[in-house]
C-alpha cells in the first residue's frame, strides 16, 4: 500500500539551500581527550546538518540509519582509524566497510569530512552520472573499500580482508558496519563463524543496533536476541556502548584488537534519526524524505544539540 | 583376427582439476599473494597437494559459499589474489548475488573455479549439474567467463587468470578430457581458436564439448562435407570477429556445449543476429532438467555427441 508519506517530493537540488560543509579533519593528534571529543562532537553534528540536506536535494536517501550511524562513522574517520586520503594505497592502511551501504549519505558526508572527498561532490549525490550513487560503490569512490548495498555482503568481505592481515602478520584492522536488522541474512552468520574459528583478532564488527528496520521493530520482524550472547558463542569479544557517545566509542575502538584475541563485535546502542525528535526512533522515517519545514525543523535542533 | 574400429592410437582422457591444481601451485610457488579459498572442498578441487604445501593460504570456511566468494573479495582487498574453489552448481547459484556485488560490480581481482561443471556429477542429478552456469555468468558486467577445453588450456587459463587483474570465472572439467590444444598454445581471452580448417559449416564448441565437434568434422568429411570447427573457450568476451569470418565464408554455424543452450548458444545467436543474420543450430541441453544417469550417457542424450553435431551441421547443409 502506498501512502501519501511514501511519495517522494519533487525537489530541485539546486533550489534546496544547503551550507558548504565545514571540514574539520582528522583529530588533532595533540588533542586531549576532552577535546577529541568535542571535536567529533561538532563533526558529527555538521555531518548530520549536511545528510538532511543531501537527502532532502536528491529526494531520497535513507536518513533515519544514517542519523543512528553517524557518531560511529565519524569516530572512526577521524580519530580511531588508522587511514587518511594519502594513504589510500598503503597496504597498511585500516579499512572500513559500511555493510548497510543504503546509509551511503552517511557515509559520503563523513568521508568528506575526513578530507576523502570533496565537499562540493556531496551536491551530486544521487544525481544522473555521480560518482555518489545511492549505495556506495568501490569502483566509484577511491576510500570506498567495497561496494554494498545488498544486506549481508560486508561482513564476508571484512572478514576476508581480516584475513589477509593475519596472513601477512599485520597490524591493520578492519572495521565493518552492519545494521541489526541486516543480521536476518545468513551469509552473515557464516562470515562470524569463519571469524569467530579463525581468531581474526584485527576485525571489529559494530552493529548499529538502533531496534529498527525498513518495515517495523527488528524484534517484531525476526527477533535477534539474545544477540550479544549469540555473538559471543561464535567466538567473539562482546562490548556494548551507547552509539551516541564519542568518547566511549573511542575507549572501545582503542581496544581492537582484544587482549583475548578474538575478533570484536560491538553492539552500538543507537536510534535510528537521532537526535531529531521526531525522526528518533521512528520507523517511518527508514527512507522517508524530510518536507522544507521538517528540515527546518531538523537543523534548528540540530543547532541546539 | 577381427576388424576393429578403435584408434591406432588409444586416446587418453585427463580429469582437468589436475592441471589446474599443478598450475595453481606452480603460480603460488612464486607469488605469495596467492590463495585458496575453498567450502569444504578441497578434496573436490583436488587441492591436497596445494594444502600440503600451502596450509596457511588454503582458507576453507565450510559449507558456506556466500561467506566463501564474500571472504574472496576481501582477500583481494587486503592484497592476495584469491582462488576461489567449489564445485560450480554451489558456487554459482548459492552466491550469484556475491558474485555479482563482490566480484563482478567491485572489480575485484578474484578467479573463481567451477569444479566439476556441465552434467559432470551426472548421476547425482540436477541439483549437482552446473548447467545454468554459463548462461547465469555470461550476463553479468565485467566478468569474464572460461571455458578451458583440456588440460593444457586450463592450466593456460589459469595462469592468465593469476595476473587478470579483474574477476574471471574458470570452468573446471572433471570428465576426462582427451589433449586438443596444440603444443606451444598459449590462452588468450576473448579468442576462438580454429582447430580445423572447413568452408561449408562452421562447429563452434567449448569445453568438454570441442572433443566431440572434431569427431563431427571427421563424420561430416565422411559425407564430404568440410566442417570448420572452433574452439570457443571464453564465452565473455565473445570472440565476434571469429563468428563473423565463419558466417560469411561457410552455411551457418552449430553451437555445442554441456550446458544451457542459453550459454554460448545464446551469446553467439545475440552477436550474430543484429550483425549478421546467420543460420544457426544449438547442441546441448534444452529447456530441461537432465534425467538420471552417467555423464557419457547424457551427453549422448542431449545429442552433444559426433552424431548429434553431424545431424544438426546436416539441418544447416541441407537448407543451403
Amino acid at each position: 500500500m502506498t501512502t501519501t508519506e511514501d511519495l517522494v517530493p519533487h525537489v530541485d537540488a539546486q533550489a534546496v539551500p544547503h551550507d558548504t560543509l565545514t571540514v574539520l579533519g582528522r583529530v588533532p593528534a595533540d588533542a586531549t581527550r576532552e577535546q577529541a571529543v568535542a571535536h567529533l562532537v561538532e563533526a558529527a553534528r555538521l555531518v548530520r546538518r549536511r545528510d538532511i540536506e543531501m537527502v532532502r536535494a536528491a529526494g531520497l536517501g535513507h536518513i533515519g540509519g544514517e542519523f543512528s550511524v553517524i557518531d560511529v562513522l565519524v569516530t572512526l574517520y577521524l580519530q580511531a582509524m588508522n587511514v587518511s586520503p594519502g594513504q589510500l594505497d598503503d597496504p597498511e592502511r585500516d579499512r572500513f566497510i559500511l555493510s548497510k551501504g543504503h546509509a551511503a549519505a552517511a557515509l559520503y558526508t563523513t568521508l568528506a569530512m575526513a578530507g576523502f572527498l570533496e565537499p562540493s561532490q556531496l551536491e551530486t549525490f544521487m544525481q544522473p552520472q555521480s560518482q555518489l550513487n545511492g549505495h556506495p560503490a568501490r569502483t566509484k569512490i577511491a576510500a570506498v573499500e567495497a561496494s554494498t548495498g545488498p544486506l549481508g555482503h560486508g561482513l564476508p568481505i571484512a572478514v576476508g580482508t581480516a584475513f589477509a592481515g593475519k596472513l601477512d602478520g599485520s597490524a591493520r584492522r578492519t572495521f565493518v558496519v552492519v545494521g541489526d536488522g541486516e543480521l536476518q541474512e545468513g551469509s552473515n552468520w557464516e562470515a562470524l563463524m569463519t571469524a569467530g574459528n579463525h581468531r581474526l583478532s584485527h576485525l571489529c564488527v559494530v552493529v548499529d543496533r538502533n531496534r529498527l528496520q525498513q518495515g517495523a521493530r527488528v524484534a517484531d520482524t525476526n527477533d535477534l536476541e539474545p544477540l550479544a550472547d549469540k555473538l559471543a558463542a561464535f567466538g567473539l569479544e562482546v562490548v556494548e556502548v551507547d552509539g551516541h557517545d564519542h568518547g566511549a566509542l573511542l575507549d572501545v575502538f582503542a581496544n581492537v584488537p582484544a587482549a583475548s584475541g578474538k575478533p570484536t563485535a560491538v553492539i552500538a546502542h543507537t536510534m535510528k534519526g537521532h537526535p531529531i525528535s521526531f525522526m528518533s526512533d521512528n520507523v517511518a522515517w527508514h527512507h522517508k524524505v524530510p518536507s522544507a519545514d521538517q528540515v527546518a525543523q531538523a537543523l534548528s535542533e540540530l543547532e541546539q544539540s | 583376427m577381427t576388424a576393429t574400429t578403435a584408434p591406432a592410437t588409444p586416446v587418453s582422457l585427463h580429469d582437468c582439476r589436475d592441471a589446474w591444481v599443478t598450475a595453481l601451485i606452480e603460480l603460488a610457488e612464486a607469488d605469495d599473494r596467492i590463495v585458496a579459498v575453498v567450502n569444504d572442498s578441497v578434496g573436490s578441487s583436488k587441492l591436497a597437494p596445494f594444502q600440503e604445501r600451502f596450509p596457511e593460504r588454503l582458507v576453507n570456511v565450510g559449507i558456506a559459499e556466500q561467506d566463501m566468494v564474500g571472504v574472496g573479495a576481501g582477500l583481494a582487498n587486503g592484497g592476495k589474489v584469491p582462488f576461489v574453489s567449489a564445485a560450480a552448481c554451489f558456487l554459482t547459484a548459492r552466491a550469484m548475488e556475491q558474485i555479482k556485488v563482490d566480484a563482478a560490480y567491485s572489480q575485484h581481482h578474484m578467479v573463481l573455479i567451477g569444479q566439476s561443471p556441465g552434467m559432470a556429477y551426472g548421476e547425482l542429478g540436477p541439483t549437482h549439474h552446473s548447467i545454468e552456469d554459463l548462461a547465469w555468468l555470461r550476463s553479468i558486467p565485467g566478468l569474464t567467463v572460461i571455458v578451458p577445453t583440456d588440460p593444457t588450456e586450463t592450466a593456460q587459463a589459469v595462469r592468465w587468470a593469476a595476473g587478470a587483474g579483474s574477476p574471471v570465472f574458470i570452468r573446471v572439467s572433471r570428465m576426462g578430457v582427451p589433449d586438443v590444444m596444440p603444443e606451444g598454445y598459449r590462452f588468450e581471452p576473448g579468442r576462438a581458436v580454429q582447430l580445423r580448417e572447413g568452408n561449408d559449416v562452421t562447429v563452434v564448441a567449448t569445453g568438454t564439448a570441442v572433443a566431440r565437434a572434431l569427431a563431427a568434422a571427421n563424420l561430416l568429411e565422411a559425407q564430404g562435407a568440410s566442417a570448420r570447427v572452433l574452439a570457443m573457450p571464453t564465452i565473455k568476451p565473445l570472440d565476434g570477429e571469429s563468428l563473423l569470418a565463419a558466417a560469411e565464408e561457410t552455411a551457418g554455424i552449430v553451437t555445442v556445449e554441456e550446458a544451457l543452450t542459453s550459454g554460448l548458444g545464446g551469446a553467439v545467436a545475440e552477436y550474430l543476429s543484429t550483425r549478421r543474420p546467420t543460420l544457426l543450430r544449438f547442441v546441448g541441453v534444452p529447456d530441461t532438467f537432465a534425467p538420471t544417469g552417467p555423464v557419457e550417457w547424457l551427453l549422448d542424450h542431449f545429442s552433444i555427441s559426433a552424431e548429434g553435431i553431424t545431424s544438426a551441421a546436416r539441418e544447416i547443409l541441407d537448407r543451403r
